[in-house]
C-alpha cells in the first residue's frame, strides 16, 4: 500500500499541494485526475521521490520514500514521468534494457534479457528494438518509455500521462495491458489521465485533484458527475451513460 | 560491417607507419641489423607511437564521459576548461613546488583540472536544454578564461615559453621515460568502461536516473575524475590536444549511438587511430620540421565541429 499522510509542497513560496492524505491499497488501477496545473504530476514526482518531499510524509508498503534506500524503492516502485528528455542518442531496446538497472546493476543476465524481450513484445516494439530514438515516432517514443517502467517490474508503476501522442488502438492497447498487470498479476497502477472516458473504461477508483488538494475520491460511477465537472473542471460538460458506463460528452 | 576489426586494422598499419616514419630514416631490414637503428626504434618510434595511441584513447573517452555528463554533445574536457586548469595546476606547481618529484606536479595539475571540469558542469547546469548551444558557448568562454589565467601567471613568473609548450599539445619530445604517465591516462580511460552503463544511465536525466537507483553524485564525481585525470596527463606529458574529444565520440555516436557499454572501445580506437594519424601527419608535412599535433586535430577537429553545430541544431 501506497500511504501519503499530510503531504504539502511548496515551489517558489506558492503552496502547490495541501495538506494531502491518500491511501492506495495494493492492487488495481486509480486513475488521477484534474485539470492542468492541479499539481497531479508533482503528488506522482514526490511518490517516486524524484522530488524531495518537504512536508509530510509517504510510505511505499514498509518502506519510507526519502529514507529508504534508492535501490529498494527502484524494485518496489517504479515511475514513466509526464516529460522525459533522453539526452543520448540510445536505441529502443536499450532504453527499456535500463528500465533492469535497480536489478542487474548494470549487468544483464538471462532473465533482464527475457524481462526486456517480453516487455518489448507487449508494447509493440519488438520490430522497432534496434531503432534510435531520434528514428521513431512521438507516440513510439512515448510506448518505449512505458515499456521501460514496464520492464522495471515493480509491484508499483506509476505513469504520469501514458496516453499522450497514442493513437486510439495503442492507447486502448496499454489501458488493456494495464488492466491486465493488476488483474492477473496483482500490479498497483496509479496513472495520471486527462481523458476522463479511459479513466471510466479501465480504473477501478478514480481520484479527482483540484488546486493542490483531492476533490472527489471513489469509484468512476459515483465520482463522475456533471457536478465533478463543474467544480473541478470548471466545464459544462454533459455526462450520460452508455452501456451502464459514465460517459463524458466533449 | 563490423567496426571494431576494421579499426583494429587501421590501427595497426598506422602504427607500423608511424614506427618507421621520421626524419631519421628507418627501414624495417635495418632494425635487424643495424644496432644504432634498432636503438632509435625502441627509445623514440615505439614510445611515440605507444603516446599517440594512448593519449588518443584518453582523449576520445574523456570527451565522450563528459558530454553524457554535460548531456550535450558540444564539450569536450580540453578546450572546456579542464585542459587549461590542467595547465594552470601543473604552472602553480612549477613556481610553487619547484623541486618536488613529477607526481606532485602531476597531482596538482589533476586536482585543478577536476576543480576546472566541476566548475564548468556547474556553470551550465541551469542552462535551458532547449538551447543546446549555450553550453558550448559557455564552454570555449569559461576555457578561455582559465586559458588567460595561465598566460597572466606565467608573464608574471616570466615562464611563457614553458607554457607554450602545455598549450600546445606536440609528440616530437617524447621518448623512452618521458611518456609513461600516459599508460595510466590509457588505464583510466580503460576504467570507465566499468561505469559504462551507469554514466548511459544519467541521459535519462538525474531525477529519473535516481528513480533507477542510481547513485547519480557517485556516478557523476567518479566520471569526472577519469576526465580529470586523463586530460591532467596528457596536459602534463604531450600538452593539450583539442577536438579529439569533439569530433570521435559524435562520429561513434551517429553509428553506435551512446550506449557507453557498445560506444566506448570504438571510441577508444576511433580516437587512437585519429591522434596517431594526425602525429604521422604533423611528421611529414613540413620535413624535416614537425608541427605540433595540437595543429593538426585543431584543424582535422574544428571542420567537422562547425558541420556538426550546423547540422545537429535540430537533434541535440
Ligand atoms: N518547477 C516548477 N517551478 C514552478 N512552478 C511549478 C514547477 N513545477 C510545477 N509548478 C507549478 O505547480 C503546479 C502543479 O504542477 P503539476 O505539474 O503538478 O500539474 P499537473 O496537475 O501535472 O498539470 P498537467 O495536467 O498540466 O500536467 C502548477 O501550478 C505549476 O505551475
Ligand atoms: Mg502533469
Amino acid at each position: 500500500m501506497i500511504s501519503i499522510r499530510n503531504l504539502s509542497h511548496v515551489i517558489d513560496g506558492r503552496p502547490i499541494l495541501h495538506d494531502i492524505t491518500l491511501d492506495l491499497p495494493r492492487g488495481g488501477i486509480t486513475a488521477l485526475i484534474g485539470p492542468n496545473g492541479a499539481g497531479k504530476s508533482t503528488l506522482l514526482s514526490l511518490i517516486a521521490r524524484l522530488t524531495r518531499i518537504q512536508q509530510g510524509q509517504i510510505t511505499v508498503d514498509d518502506l519510507t520514500v526519502g529514507a529508504s534506500s534508492d535501490r529498494d524503492l527502484a524494485q518496489r516502485l517504479a515511475i514513466m514521468p509526464q516529460q522525459a528528455n533522453v539526452s543520448a542518442r540510445l536505441r529502443v531496446g536499450e532504453l527499456v534494457a535500463m528500465g533492469r538497472y535497480p536489478w542487474n546493476r548494470g549487468r544483464p543476465g538471462y532473465e533482464d534479457r527475457a524481462q526486456v524481450a517480453e516487455s518489448l513484445a507487449k508494447f509493440g516494439l519488438t520490430q522497432l528494438a534496434d531503432r534510435f530514438l531520434d528514428q521513431i515516432s512521438g507516440g513510439q517514443r512515448q510506448s518505449a518509455l512505458a515499456a521501460m517502467a514496464h520492464a522495471q517490474g515493480t509491484d508499483y508503476l506509476l505513469l504520469d500521462e501514458p496516453l499522450n501522442n497514442l493513437d486510439i488502438s495503442a492507447a486502448r492497447g496499454l489501458m488493456r495491458l494495464l488492466r491486465d498487470m493488476a488483474d492477473a498479476e496483482g500490479k498497483s497502477i496509479l496513472i495520471v489521465l486527462h481523458d476522463i472516458n479511459y479513466a471510466a473504461a479501465y480504473a477501478d477508483r478514480i481520484v479527482a485533484m483540484a488546486n493542490g488538494r483531492i476533490a472527489a475520491d471513489g469509484a468512476p460511477d459515483g465520482v463522475l458527475t456533471p457536478q465533478l465537472m463543474r467544480d473541478v473542471f470548471s466545464s459544462d460538460a454533459d455526462i450520460i451513460r452508455v452501456n451502464g458506463r459514465p460517459v463524458v460528452v466533449v | 560491417m563490423r567496426p571494431v576489426p576494421l579499426l583494429t586494422a587501421l590501427l595497426m598499419a598506422l602504427a607500423a607507419l608511424s614506427l618507421f616514419t621520421g626524419v631519421s630514416n628507418l627501414t624495417p631490414r635495418a632494425v635487424f641489423t643495424d644496432p644504432e637503428a634498432t636503438r632509435l626504434l625502441l627509445i623514440s618510434r615505439v614510445p611515440r607511437t605507444l603516446a599517440a595511441l594512448l593519449a588518443g584513447c584518453a582523449l576520445a573517452v574523456s570527451g565522450q564521459i563528459m558530454q553524457m555528463l554535460a548531456r550535450n554533445r558540444f564539450v569536450e574536457p580540453m578546450t572546456a576548461g579542464a585542459g587549461q586548469s590542467a595547465a594552470l595546476g601543473v604552472l602553480l606547481a612549477t613556481i610553487l613546488l619547484p623541486g618536488e618529484p613529477i607526481w606532485a606536479k602531476m597531482g596538482l595539475a589533476a586536482g585543478a583540472a577536476l576543480a576546472g571540469s566541476a566548475g564548468l558542469m556547474a556553470l551550465i547546469r541551469p542552462l535551458p536544454p532547449t538551447q543546446p548551444l549555450l553550453v558550448p558557448l559557455v564552454a570555449l568562454v569559461y576555457g578561455g578564461m582559465i586559458g588567460a589565467a595561465v598566460t597572466f601567471v606565467a608573464y608574471q613568473g616570466d615562464l611563457l615559453q614553458y607554457v607554450e609548450v602545455w598549450l600546445t599539445g606536440e609528440l616530437s619530445g617524447v621518448l623512452k621515460g618521458r611518456y609513461e604517465l600516459l599508460w595510466l591516462a590509457g588505464a583510466t580511460a580503460a576504467a570507465t568502461w566499468v561505469i559504462a552503463d551507469r554514466v548511459t544511465l544519467l541521459a535519462l536525466g538525474d531525477a529519473a536516473a535516481r528513480g533507477l537507483g542510481l547513485n547519480v553524485t557517485v556516478v557523476t564525481a567518479a566520471g569526472l575524475a577519469a576526465i580529470s585525470l586523463s586530460t591532467a596527463l596528457v596536459v602534463v606529458t604531450l600538452g593539450a590536444i583539442p577536438f579529439v574529444g569533439l569530433v570521435v565520440p559524435n562520429l561513434v555516436a551517429r553509428h553506435t549511438g551512446d550506449n557507453l557499454r557498445a560506444a566506448l572501445p570504438l571510441t577508444a580506437l576511433t580516437g587512437a587511430a585519429l591522434v596517431l594519424a594526425a602525429d604521422i601527419a604533423a611528421r611529414v608535412i613540413r620535413q624535416p620540421f614537425e608541427i605540433p599535433v595540437a595543429a593538426i586535430t585543431g584543424i582535422l577537429g574544428s571542420m567537422p565541429f562547425l558541420l556538426l553545430l550546423y547540422r545537429g541544431r535540430a537533434r541535440v
